[in-house]
Order: structure tokens, then C-alpha cells, then sequence
């Protein structure tokens, strides 16, 4: 059975390793294969880069070499696939080469697509990506006061970043002897302040408490650069000195040439993980269209299920489990207090009042992510 | 129209985005005049969906609950 992962991102890397584990057996003997495609040698923890906002984590920290993450037996190569032929069982990469597969999991990603609303590349702070962190970082570090405006697309990654970086902002502004001089203003798509109700239920007493002023069901429409208002959907419009904006998502530009999904989004079955009239196409994490947060917990949870599946089905010819919906994500409440949010499709999640304990251990997660690629935990 | 031009999207089980946001991320992509139905097991959705849409400027067409689903249509306007 040769299984070709294509993604060498959170879900990828954390599907391979468990799989090649459960596999042992069968990878030695040459009865199954394991291949991980992937468009680049290193492997990024992402949720660092909220913290290289801030200036409290550097770019470095956040890489490891995939290679070394991946068990041995894995094949790997830094070759990104172009051509999805999947009525063939196979693939084309950019170098040309093609691989056959008997079953094929995507697991590509997501990017932010800022182009989408008139000027809000040219005129916000993002942290999305290295380039886009370290520029937010020096904007903070010139700013000496004024209005911040946190405006936010959907859909969007990590579902607790507007939140987590209002309050860390809040925090950083307090530190450096800002808060005085500074407004911050947070805008939210929905009509209360997250999509998780008893979030929303901790978040908004919390803005009150702090003096950040918020709107809800904003819709980010367009920036005028020159005006320094950023205008909703809605037909309201909040200025702003400094706009930290957390662009709407698209999956990768590959699965939209290969007509795989609109906007990059895979239609996806929510509990088999299979791409909808595939049975042999699985998708991971991101870029999925599943109606779940997009967060490194929902692709490490997807792979769970999927290895489990993928080696039930080389060993006993049929899937075991069904992906139930799980997500958990940590929720920075400030620069030295978190709390979390549990749930699956049937659960809704009820956050704690947070606390300086979670906050360490999301901090540990922080370097125990490696642990988790590689399957470990 | 029939039944074949309604782009459906299923929400079900979706605490967080959850539904309205779901929504919010496929109407912005959808062309003038097309119609969307909702999925949703979240009850929040009846009253949610409608203040958004007004507020935004959209159209509610049918807004009902079956089997503990509630099946909520709405056609972009602009
Ligand atoms: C600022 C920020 C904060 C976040 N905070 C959190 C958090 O606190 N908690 C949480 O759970 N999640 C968080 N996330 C989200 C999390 O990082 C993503 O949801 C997660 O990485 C998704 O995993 P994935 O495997 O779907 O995609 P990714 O991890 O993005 O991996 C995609 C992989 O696909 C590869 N690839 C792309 N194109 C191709 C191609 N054509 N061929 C082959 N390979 C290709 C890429 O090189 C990459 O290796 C955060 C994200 C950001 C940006």
C-alpha cells in the first residue's frame, strides 16, 4: 500500500510519524510506504508568530528541519505538487517527477488572502506570516500612541487570535508606558465578541474591565490609507492610527487550479476525512471545508483518527473510527494569563476564568509542539 | 428556482466558526441574486442570521426547523 502525504505541515508531519509507527511491521517488510511531499525543508510552528509580534519570540525559534522531525522510514522530499491527476491515483511536482499512490492525504494549509478587501495589504499590520510579524514588531516598537484598531476576516486560522493579541497588545501598550496615550479598538464579524458564546460571555466583561472598546458584526469592506478608516460591510467605519487586521484565509492556490475546491477549501466528509466522492483522497487540518476551527488541534486530532484509519484499513482492509469534531485551544487572556476551549461537533466548550498555570503550560506547549510532531505526544 | 440553484452550507456541529461566520465566508464569494441555505444545530442561528443579514442589507427568504435543524435561506443583494 503506498500512502502519499501531501503537506509537511502540523497535520502532515503529525499523520506520517503515527502512521509509520502503527505500520512498523508492514513499512519493514515492504508491504506498505510511507511519502511526504512538501514545499519546504523546514517545518514552522506557527502560533509562535503571535509572539514574534510582541518581541518575545525570534524567528529561529519557531523552525525545525522536517527531515529530522519525520521517522526514518518516511520517504521525504521538498518537491511541491502542481498537478493533482486524481482519476489517475497520481501526482505531479514541481521538479516534474510523478508519484503514484493507493491512497493520498492533503494536508497543504491555508494562507491569508489580504488582496481580497481594497487596501488592507497596503495598510495594516498583520502577523500571519515571518515577514508580516516582524514588520507588525517594528511598527509597535515605533508607535508612541493613538487608535488601534483590530479588525478581522473570515474565515481566518487559530480562531482565538483576535482575542489573544488584543489582550497581549493591551498588555505590551501597559508595559511600555502607552496605555494612557492609546485607544484600543476591537471589531468582530459576529454580533458578540467571539464566535464561542461562553468565550464571548469572559471576553467581553474583560474588555470592559481593561477600557477596550469593541463592535461587533463588522465586516471589514475596505481601508482608505489616506483617511485612516477602515469602513464595514455593515456601513460603519472605526479610524485608526495602527490597524492590526487578521485577513480572511484561503486554502493554497494549488488546489484551486486543480479545481479541487473553491477558494482552496476541499469538501471534505466530517467523519471519514475523505474527499467528497473519493474514497481513496483524504484531507487534513486547513484545508478542509469542515465548518471547525482552523487550528494545529484540529489537524493533530484529524490525524489521530486518519492514522488510526489508514492503518486499519492496510492491515484489516476497512476504516475503524470516525472523526468526531474535536478542537482544543489554548486563549491567551494576557501577557501572563491563559485559559482553553475544548469541544467536538456535539459539545460546545465552557472556558475557565483564566489563569497564570494555563498560561505556563500553553508557554511549555510552546517547545513541547516538537514532542507532538513527532508523534511523541 | 429550484432547489438544484441553492447553494447548501453545512454548519451542523459548528461551535466555533460557527454558523453565521460560516456564512459570512461563503456570501461574500456568492454572486448577486443567489440564494444560500444554512445548516445549523444551533438554535442562536434563527436569531443571529437574521440580524446580520439586516443589518448588512441582505434578504432573508425562509427561516424553519426540521428535526432539530434549522434550514435558513438567504439571498445576497449586493
Ligand atoms: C499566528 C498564528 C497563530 C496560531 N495559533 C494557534 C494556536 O494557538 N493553536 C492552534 O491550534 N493553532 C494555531 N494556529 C493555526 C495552526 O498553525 C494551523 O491551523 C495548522 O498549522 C494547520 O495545519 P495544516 O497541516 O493544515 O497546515 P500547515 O501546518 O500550514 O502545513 C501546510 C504544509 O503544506 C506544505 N505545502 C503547501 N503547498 C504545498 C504543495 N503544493 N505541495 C506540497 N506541500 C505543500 C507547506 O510547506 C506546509 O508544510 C496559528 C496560526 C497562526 C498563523
Amino acid at each position: 500500500m503506498n500512502i502519499l502525504i501531501v503537506g509537511g505541515g502540523m497535520g502532515g508531519t503529525i499523520l506520517a510519524n503515527n502512521l509509520a509507527r502503527r505500520l512498523h511491521t508492514e513499512l519493514h517488510e515492504h508491504k506498505a510506504r510511507i511519502t511526504v511531499l512538501s514545499a519546504s525543508e523546514r517545518h514552522m510552528y506557527q502560533p509562535g508568530l503571535l509572539y514574534v509580534a510582541l518581541g518575545r519570540m525570534l524567528p529561529n525559534e519557531l523552525y525545525r528541519d522536517e527531515r529530522g522531525l519525520l521517522e526514518p522510514q518516511i520517504e521525504f522530499h521538498v518537491d511541491p505538487v502542481e498537478e493533482f491527476a486524481l482519476d489517475h491515483h497520481q501526482v505531479r511536482t514541481h521538479s516534474g517527477r510523478v508519484y503514484a499512490y493507493d491512497i493520498l492525504v492533503i494536508a497543504t494549509g491555508s494562507r491569508i488572502f489580504p488582496e481580497g478587501v481594497p487596501g488592507l495589504k497596503e495598510n495594516a499590520e498583520f502577523f500571519y506570516t515571518e515577514e508580516s510579524a516582524l514588520h507588525m514588531y517594528q511598527r509597535l516598537r515605533q508607535f508612541t500612541g493613538g487608535r488601534v484598531v483590530i479588525a478581522v476576516g473570515v474565515p481566518h486560522k487559530c480562531p482565538m487570535a483576535p482575542l489573544e493579541i488584543t489582550f497581549m497588545l493591551h498588555d505590551y501598550f501597559k508595559d511600555r508606558g502607552l496605555l494612557e496615550k492609546t485607544r484600543i479598538h476591537y471589531t468582530y464579524p459576529i454580533g458578540r465578541t467571539h464566535s464561542l458564546e461562553n468565550v464571548a460571555k469572559w471576553a467581553t466583561p474583560e474588555f470592559d474591565r481593561l477600557g477596550i472598546s469593541y463592535e461587533t458584526l463588522f465586516n471589514i469592506k475596505d481601508v482608505d490609507g489616506r483617511a485612516k478608516v477602515v469602513r464595514s460591510e455593515e456601513g460603519t467605519e472605526a479610524p485608526y492610527d495602527l490597524l492590526i487586521a487578521i485577513p480572511a484565509h484561503k486554502g493554497m492556490e494549488v488546489i484551486e487550479n486543480n479545481n479541487l475546491g473553491k477558494n482552496g477549501w476541499i469538501p471534505t466528509d466530517r467523519l471519514r476525512l475523505n474527499m467528497d466522492q473519493r474514497d481513496n483522497v483524504f484531507v487534513l487540518g486547513d484545508t478542509t471545508n469542515l465548518p471547525i476551527s482552523k487550528a494545529g488541534s484540529t489537524a493533530h486530532f484529524e490525524a489521530d483518527t486518519l492514522a488510526e484509519n489508514l492503518a486499519a484499513m492496510v492491515k484489516i482492509g476497512t476504516p475503524v473510527r470516525d472523526y468526531d469534531g474535536k478542537v482544543f485551544c489554548f486563549i491567551e487572556a494576557g501577557k501572563d494569563r491563559a485559559t482553553y476551549a475544548m469541544f467536538n461537533y456535539q459539545n460546545p466548550p465552557n472556558p475557565r476564568p483564566p489563569t497564570r498555570a494555563v498560561h505556563w503550560f500553553k508557554t511549555a506547549y510552546n517547545k513541547l509542539y516538537w514532542a507532538s510532531a513527532r508523534g511523541l505526544l | 428556482m429550484t432547489d438544484e440553484n441553492i447553494k447548501v452550507i453545512d454548519a451542523r456541529g459548528s461551535f466555533c466558526p460557527g454558523p453565521l461566520m460560516e456564512l459570512i465566508a461563503y456570501i461574500r464569494d456568492a454572486n448577486v441574486g443567489d440564494v444560500l441555505e444554512l445548516l445549523s444545530s444551533d438554535k442562536g442561528s434563527a436569531a443571529d442570521v437574521p440580524e446580520w443579514v439586516r443589518k448588512v442589507g441582505h434578504q432573508m427568504v425562509a427561516s424553519e426547523e426540521r428535526d432539530g435543524i434549522w434550514h435558513i435561506r438567504v439571498r445576497k443583494t449586493k
